[in-house]
Formats: C-alpha cells, sequence, structure tokens
C-alpha cells in the first residue's frame, strides 16, 4: 500500500501519536524505581562491580513493593549458581537494621555489599557505616537510581489505557459495521447494562452465586450475549421489514434494554459473584497483557480480516454505499443489515459481560452515554456517517484516541469537568481534521 | 459598420482540475434572441464551461463580457446578477417543497416580515402561463414529473429576468411528446428576445432546433457554425475528430428460437398483462413513451419489484424470481437505466463494483481471492477498453461511456444469458456509443439475447431485431423489421 493510501486510511493513527508525544512531554518527571524493576537494576550494578560480591545484606522496610524487591535480588543474585554470595535479608524499621549489623559485627563476619531500596538508604544506621561497624569491612553501599522517564509512557499507565478503552472498543467494531451499512446503533450502552445485569443475575439465581464454576460462569455470559444478539435481530428485523430509520429502532431499544436491565436487577447492582468471575476483566495471563485488551486485539484482527478481505465485507460496504446498486447486483442486503445489527448488539453484550467482570458486578446503570463514545469513536477513526466507508483499525485508533486523550488529562490534573469539554472539542477537531484531508 | 456587441463574450476561459486541464482557453459567443447549440463529446468540457458562466465554478484565467462590459462571474449571485440562469442537468429544486415555494427560493416575497404567499403564486402562475403550462402549484416537487421539474426550472429563471439561459441536456429524460412541448417553449423564450445555449447529445433536436452550433473536443472550440451550413456528419466529425461512417455497426447475426418466454407478467396499473419472447442472439427492443411501463416491466423480470402474476421461462424451464439474486443466478443481468442511483456504488473502487455480483465465484469459504480478483477485472478492462488509470479508481469518476462499460463487465464476468440494457447510451457521447453498440453486437454473436429499453428512436431503429411499444402498460405494437420502419410508424403505436 502507498504511504499517501496509508495515511488517508489511518490519519488519526499520526494524530494519536502527536498526542501521546503531547502527553509524554507534559508528565516527564522523576522516576524511582521500586519492586522488581529495582532489584533488575540494582543486580545489574552489582554484576558490574568488577570482583564478585560474596556476602551481601539487603535492607527493605516492611512493605509488598520492598518485599518483592528484596525476593526479587536474590533470585537474581542466586542465579549466578556456584559463585551466589551469602545473602541476608532486614526487613523492617531502621532500628531492625542495626541489630543485625551489630549481630553481624559480632560474629565477626565481614559484609561486601548493602542493598537498599530509595527509602532505606536514606536511613542514619547506614550513613557512616565504616565508623559505626568497622569490623565489617568497606561494604558498597547500593540503592536504586531514580531516572527521568514520562508517567503516561510507563508501560502500567499504557497498558491501564488499553484496559479502559477495551469495552469501549470492542462494542465499536460492531457499531463500525452498522455505520458502515449507513445506519446507527444507539441501543448499545443499554445493552451492555442488560448484559452485565443478566449475566451476574443468572450466575446469582442458577449457577450457585458465589460457588459458581467456570463452565457455569461462561454458559451464563453467553446467554447474556446471545439475548442482546436476539435484541439487534429485533432491530434488524424492524429496519430491514418495516423501513423504519435505524435511528428510531435503536433508540426505541435503547430504552427498552435500559429498562429491562432495571427491571432484572430490580434497579440495584448485583454483586453475588465468584471472586474467580474478574479473569476476564482484570486478569493478564499472557505476556501482562489484560485479558480483556487480548481478546480486543484478537476481535480487531478478525474485524479487519473481515471487512478487507471477506465477501460478507463487500458487501456491508455495498450497502452502504449504494443499496439500490447493491440489491440490483445480487447484494442480500436485509441479510447483510441483519448480520450487522445482530453483530452490533452481540458484542455490546460481550462489552457487558467484560465490563461485569471488570467491575465483578452487573448494575442497569452500566454503560451510561457509552453508545455517545462508541459513535464518537467511530466518527474519529474516520467513519463516514453517510456509509459506505471506514476502516476497522481507524475505529481502534479513534477508541484510542479518546482513551489517551482523557488518561493525559488525569495524570495532568485537569477537572474531570473540563475534562468534558476538552473531549467533546477534540473529537468536533478530529473530524474537521479528517474533512479537511479528504477535501485537499 | 459598427456592431452591437454580442450579448454574452467568453474569451480565453482555462480551468484545471486536479491532474486535468480541463479547458485550454475557450472563446464563445451568444447573440440577442438567439438559441445555440453546444455540443461535444462526454468531457469535452461543456459543462465545465457552463458551471463557470453559472458561477459555480471560477475560471483560472480568462474573461467573460456583458453587453462589451466585463462582468465578474465569482460566484451564483455574480451569475444571476448578469442575468444567467443554467438549468444543469440534475435539477436544482428541493424535493420537498411546492413549485411556488421553489421558484422563490432565496428571494422570497415578504410584506411585514411574512411570507407573502398570496403575491408568489400570483407571479407564479403567471410565469407557467407564460410558458403555456399548467401544474399543481401546490404538490412538492418531487411528485412532479421530470418535464414539469423542468418548466419549474424555467420558470424560476424567468423570475428573475434571466436574459440568457442554459440547458444542459434538457431532453435527455423527456418523452418525445414532452420533447415537443419543449421545443415550442424555448422557441416562445427566443422570440421573447432570450438567448439560450442548448448542450445535447442529440443531433436530430440540435438541427429542429438551433440557429448556430459551437463544438468544443478536448476543452478547446473546435469549431463555430451556422446550424444551416453544416452536415450531420460535419458535426460528429467535429466532436469525435475522425470520420465516423456509420453511427450504428453492421451485424450479421441471425436471431434463433424463443430462449425468454415472458407471459402475463402484471403489476397495478403501470404493468397489465405483459407477454413476450427473446430469441437467441436477438436484440429486442422495448420503446415506448416514458411511463408507459417498459422500465417497470423489466423490473418485475428482474425481480426488482414484486410482481402480482407472471410466467418467466428460460429455455423453457419455469423461473422462480423473487428477488434480484434470483434472477441473477438464472442469468439475467440489468443494466441500469439510472448508473449513478442504481448501477455502481460511486464512492466505491471500479475494481469493487466489478466483484459485487461476482463475488460468489471470486470468494472461497467466504474470503474474497483477491488476486482472482484483479487479474479477471483487469481481462474485462483490455477487452471492453475501459479507460482507467488503475483499478481503484472510484467509479464516481469515470465519464458516462467508462463507467457503462464497468456495469457491462460486472454482468459479462457473470455471464448473463439474457442482458437487459435499460437506455444503455443516455448520457454517453458519440464515440462511446458506437463502441457501446458494437459491444452489444458481439455479444448477441456470441448467443447471448438483449433486451434494451430505449427512447431515442434513431437507437432503436438502428440496432433492434425486433420492436415492442408499449402505452399505459400494455404492449401496443410489434414491429418485426425495424429496418424498413419509421419513426413515425413507432410515435403512432406509443401514443396509441
Amino acid at each position: 500500500m502507498k504511504p499517501s493510501r496509508l495515511f488517508a486510511d489511518y490519519g488519526m493513527v499520526l494524530v494519536l501519536a502527536l498526542l501521546c508525544a503531547l502527553f509524554s512531554a507534559l508528565t516527564f518527571s522523576d522516576q524511582s524505581p521500586t519492586g522488581e524493576a529495582a532489584a533488575i537494576q540494582v543486580a545489574k550494578m552489582l554484576g558490574q562491580g568488577g570482583s564478585r560480591p560474596a556476602r551481601v545484606l539487603i535492607a527493605t522496610r516492611d512493605q509488598p513493593d520492598d518485599v518483592a524487591y528484596a525476593a526479587a535480588l536474590q533470585r537474581l543474585l542466586s542465579a549466578a549458581g556456584s559463585s551466589a554470595p551469602s545473602v541476608s535479608v532486614v526487613r523492617g524499621e531502621p532500628k531492625d537494621a542495626r541489630e543485625t549489623l551489630q549481630r553481624l559485627a559480632a560474629s565477626g563476619e565481614r559484609l561486601d555489599v548493602v542493598a537498599c531500596t530509595q527509602a532505606t538508604g536514606a536511613w542514619l544506621v547506614f550513613s557512616n557505616l565504616q565508623a559505626d561497624f568497622p569490623s565489617l569491612g568497606e561494604p558498597r553501599f547500593v540503592t536504586p537510581r531514580s531516572y527521568r522517564w514520562p508517567n503516561f509512557l510507563k508501560s502500567e499507565n499504557l497498558l491501564n489505557i488499553a484496559n479502559q478503552i477495551a469495552v469501549i472498543a470492542i462494542v465499536a467494531i460492531g457499531v463500525s459495521m452498522v455505520i458502515i451499512t449507513g445506519g446507527i446503533d444507539l441501543s448499545v450502552g443499554s445493552l451492555l447494562a442488560l448484559s452485565s445485569v443478566l449475566s451476574a443475575r443468572l450466575i446469582r439465581d442458577y449457577a450457585g452465586g458465589i460457588a459458581a464454576s467456570p463452565a457455569g460462569m461462561l454458559l451464563c455470559c453467553l446467554v447474556a450475549i446471545f439475548a442482546c444478539g436476539a435484541v439487534g435481530a429485533f432491530s434488524g428485523a424492524m429496519i430491514t421489514r418495516f423501513s423504519i430509520p435505524p435511528f428510531i429502532v435503536t433508540l426505541a431499544m435503547m430504552l427498552v434494554g435500559s429498562g429491562i436491565a432495571y427491571i432484572l436487577a430490580k434497579g440495584q447492582s448485583i454483586y453475588q459473584i465468584p471472586e474467580s468471575f474478574v479473569w476476564l476483566g482484570r486478569g493478564a495471563d499472557f505476556l501482562n497483557v489484560p485479558n480483556a485488551v487480548f481478546l480486543m486485539a484478537v476481535l480487531y484482527g478478525l474485524a479487519h480480516i473481515l471487512m478487507s478481505r471477506m465477501k460478507l465485507g463487500r458487501h456491508l460496504y455495498a450497502v452502504g454505499g449504494n443499496s439500490e446498486a447493491a440489491r440490483l447486483s445480487g447484494v442480500p442486503v436485509r441479510r447483510v443489515l441483519m448480520f450487522a445489527y445482530i453483530a452490533s448488539a452481540s458484542l455490546a453484550g460481550l462489552g457487558g459481560v467484560i465490563m461485569a467482570s471488570q467491575l465483578k458486578s452487573g448494575s442497569p446503570t452500566y454503560g451510561g452515554m457509552y453508545e455517545l463514545y462508541v459513535i464518537a469513536a467511530v466518527v474519529v477513526g474516520g467513519t463516514s456517517l453517510a456509509g459506505g466507508e471506514g476502516r476497522m483499525f481507524g475505529t481502534l485508533a479513534g477508541a484510542f484516541t479518546i482513551a489517551v486523550i482523557q488518561n493525559g488529562m488525569n495524570l495532568t490534573n485537569v477537572e474531570s469537568y473540563t475534562q468534558k469539554v476538552v473531549l467533546g472539542l477534540v473529537i468536533l477537531g478530529a473530524v474537521l481534521v479528517d474533512k479537511a484531508r479528504n477535501t485537499r | 459598420m459598427i456592431q452591437a456587441p454580442p450579448l454574452l463574450q467568453m474569451r480565453g476561459i482555462v480551468k484545471s482540475f486536479p491532474g486535468v486541464k480541463a479547458l485550454r482557453g475557450v472563446d464563445l459567443e451568444l447573440h440577442s434572441g438567439e438559441v445555440l447549440a453546444l455540443l461535444g463529446e462526454n468531457g469535452a468540457g461543456k459543462s465545465t464551461l457552463m458551471r463557470i458562466l453559472g458561477g459555480a465554478h471560477k475560471a483560472d484565467a480568462g474573461s467573460i463580457r456583458i453587453d462589451g462590459r466585463e462582468a465578474p462571474f465569482n460566484t451564483p449571485q455574480d451569475s444571476r446578477a448578469a442575468g444567467v440562469a443554467v438549468i444543469y442537468q440534475e435539477f436544482n429544486l428541493v424535493p420537498g417543497l411546492t413549485a411556488v415555494e421553489n421558484i422563490f427560493l432565496g428571494r422570497e416575497t415578504t410584506r411585514g416580515g411574512l411570507l407573502d404567499k398570496h403575491t408568489e403564486r400570483a407571479r407564479a402562475r403567471e410565469l407557467f402561463q407564460r410558458l403555456g403550462a399548467d401544474l399543481d402549484l401546490d404538490a412538492p416537487c418531487r411528485c412532479l414529473t421530470t418535464a414539469q421539474q423542468q418548466l419549474v426550472e424555467i420558470a424560476k429563471a424567468l423570475a428573475f429576468d434571466a436574459r440568457i439561459l442554459v440547458m444542459d441536456e434538457p431532453s435527455a429524460a423527456l418523452t418525445a411528446h414532452e420533447v415537443g412541448r419543449l421545443f415550442e417553449i424555448i422557441r416562445d423564450l427566443r422570440s421573447q428576445g432570450i438567448s439560450i445555449i442548448y448542450i445535447s447529445h442529440r443531433l436530430d433536436e440540435v438541427f429542429a432546433m438551433t440557429d448556430r452550433v459551437t463544438v468544443l473536443r478536448d476543452g478547446s472550440n473546435v469549431g463555430d457554425r451556422l446550424t444551416a451550413n453544416i452536415t450531420r456528419a460535419e458535426m460528429i466529425q467535429l466532436m469525435v475528430g475522425r470520420e465516423l461512417t456509420d453511427e450504428f455497426p453492421q451485424r450479421s447475426t441471425i436471431p434463433g428460437p424463443a430462449r425468454l418466454e415472458v407471459s402475463g407478467l402484471r403489476r397495478g396499473r403501470a404493468v397489465r398483462d405483459v407477454s413476450f419472447t427473446v430469441g437467441r442472439g436477438e436484440i429486442l427492443a422495448l420503446t415506448g413513451l416514458v411511463g408507459a411501463g417498459r422500465t417497470e416491466t423489466l423490473r418485475l423480470l428482474f425481480g426488482a419489484d414484486p410482481r402480482e402474476a407472471g410466467e418467466i421461462r428460460l429455455d423453457g424451464r419455469l423461473l422462480n424470481i423473487g428477488s434480484p439474486s434470483d434472477a441473477i443466478a438464472a442469468g439475467i443481468g440489468l443494466l441500469t437505466e439510472d448508473r449513478k442511483t442504481q448501477g455502481l456504488v460511486l464512492a466505491h473502487s471500479v475494481r469493487e463494483n466489478f466483484a459485487l455480483p461476482n463475488l460468489e465465484r471470486l470468494s472461497s469459504q467466504g474470503f474474497v481471492r483477491m488476486r482472482a480478483e484483479r487479474e479477471e477485472f483487469a481481462r474485462y478492462v483490455e477487452q471492453l477498453q475501459i479507460k482507467i488509470p488503475n483499478q481503484e479508481q472510484r467509479a464516481g469518476n469515470l465519464s458516462g461511456g467508462n463507467q457503462q462499460k464497468v456495469v457491462l463487465a460486472k454482468w459479462l464476468a457473470r455471464h448473463c444469458e439474457i442482458l437487459i440494457f435499460d437506455e444503455p447510451t443516455r448520457g454517453i457521447d458519440v464515440g462511446a456509443k458506437f463502441e457501446i453498440y458494437r459491444l452489444m453486437n458481439e455479444l448477441v454473436a456470441a448467443g447471448k439475447s438483449i433486451i434494451m429499453i430505449s427512447s431515442e428512436l434513431p437507437e432503436v431503429l438502428g440496432m433492434a431485431d425486433r420492436i415492442l411499444v408499449m402505452h399505459e402498460g400494455r404492449i401496443t405494437g410489434e414491429i418485426a423489421d425495424p429496418r424498413s420502419a419509421t419513426q413515425e410508424q413507432i410515435m403512432r403505436l406509443a401514443i396509441a
């Protein structure tokens, strides 16, 4: 593909990259490594020291990060095999460190290295080690060094962005298809709530509540997704059989879906779900990538293949571009539209299940205004509401643009009310940029 | 002797679009009370030149003088102020507004801040009287016929005292009867001192109506003649830049026995009990006035509309056609009357348009075989000599002739046995027309059958093996030997 074509298709990616650069510059600050990252750094520093240390003391506080640091450092040092040093660990207060040092000094041991965290490195007990404990020799004193790196670009933050947008991005796949056929789906936010409530309630009432088995939970979620798909089929039938505009049909379904969600939940949240249910929404089984993000990536890959390589994809574009010409060319227009609305509703159902998993509950209030964020993602991604054009990865870029703006403003302490104003203007700006690019 | 300057004088008009030089310094003159024919193949620059005159495009260079004085033509308002009204091929009417509302759109008559509907109505009625026309002033324009909509456009022009009226292909969508009516109106307007620039592909009309002819080719003015001093052959030669020996290519195919048998086709008032047959290698023409039910009949045959009654047999086998997909599966293809709204997805590439009815064959397990698609399309591009820079070209950017060839390629790739051509050469220039005719001949020579709808009687007489004439949903006559038939004969049957 030519670069110019690539830019025309995915120009939003450039805007996204610029936003990332902006927020990186704005959140540039001192980073103090902790936990495993700090341990890796310190181990590297020790390895460079020329002669290998024989005796190491690790001093940490009694905190999860510090415990992880000590454990990781111990592991890294003992990985050296036969030349592994003997390691002692102090965990707690400066007083504990003093006691240990005194004990070591008393037993006549020597010490080559004292490895601290940034916090324990500042303890007074280590400030004059040679004078206070001359018998220990001349131990090297090592603390993790701080460095400058944007908060925005930390891998935890990037994964966090992806995890937060996963639901909207997944729902946006289906809505993109609908918009490409020249329609619109306003019901996805409500269906998301309906699916979260339905899956949670089925698990509570029929799968055994907190003691539900994975298979039972899976079945409940599939039923919820299937139910949403049925609502989509109903919308599609109304649109194709009775020629009611999609805007009206899905607006009605938005109200119906939300109402049913409230009825099923009796207006409350449903919490009686097993702990293991959060696997989908909070787990990260593969290369530290959250499972929801992984699922999102897979779905986008499949959707891209469907839209660019498959017959059905061609038909979706053709129906949106000119439905009469498509019909007269033998395209089963009604069936194609039915597919789009069922896909959109089912993916909204899947989004609801993921959200229920992330929040370990189902509630009719979930997904409020999501239809608008989803449509914003699609439009920012370069898909025309007139139908007939648009790219799946454009939508993904659009969803990420919204997420990056929200996240960046959180990191730079922009107030949440101001965030809404900025987000609205950015959506408008993004579409303006897109228009200017296309008319050039 | 000092001559009065011409009413309109365009000098050295240049206009470029990205990648195309549409006009290369065109001169054009129009005198008071004259009907000027502006001729040229599609893409010669006629429409661009008229869009500049109408203020829709701005010229890159050149000047426009009215009564010898240079005038700005940068916006439609400038053009209107200079007394120019342009009636574009696709009308500029708001479909939901009435004739009166459309005529006064943008310069509504008001009294005390409110619309003065009474005065507007009276003026509109007066205008239509002047045109000798009678139409429903309160009906929304989308309910009017094409001819009536055209009248509204003309009235709109008269309402602001236009002195120059440009009509782009005014007869293209009219029936022969309506065209006659239009000519009377044009003659009337001329006698009232209004000058007219008339764009048409129909040379008969040019001879019947116009005083002078200006021919454009490739963005240049290649000839100004008095209509009385030019022959048809010379005109065509000027337009295409070469000599055309015959408008219709010779064909030696002899039609075989009937393949398609249609009997008792019926739908509402539009199609009432229509039966006919088409033979192997035959071109059957279906003609009649617009609204006679020709397109409707063939839409029933193609399954585009549901039929109330009727049987369709192909090679003796009864076909169960309930949708276009059924018809396509049975080997019937439809080249629609309106390529832009029904034949092509304009925003998509020509390759995708070509593949649309052929995806079944060009895909396996739901995946499009992209390479096969490209190779097959390339073969048809070569065979039909479709002029495109590459396969990703948007269908909307092609000329009418090339668009028609893409549509034709779609159906040829489908190996259709029966091809329905609805107005196959509408909006297509002379050179491309000849190619389409040649392709039709090749198709019937290969044993295919063609049903052609056409309002252009010379085309019907020149191309068909047999002619059926329709009137008010019925077949009112058959002409078995078109070579010895006349246009008058057909018209008598069409008016019935």
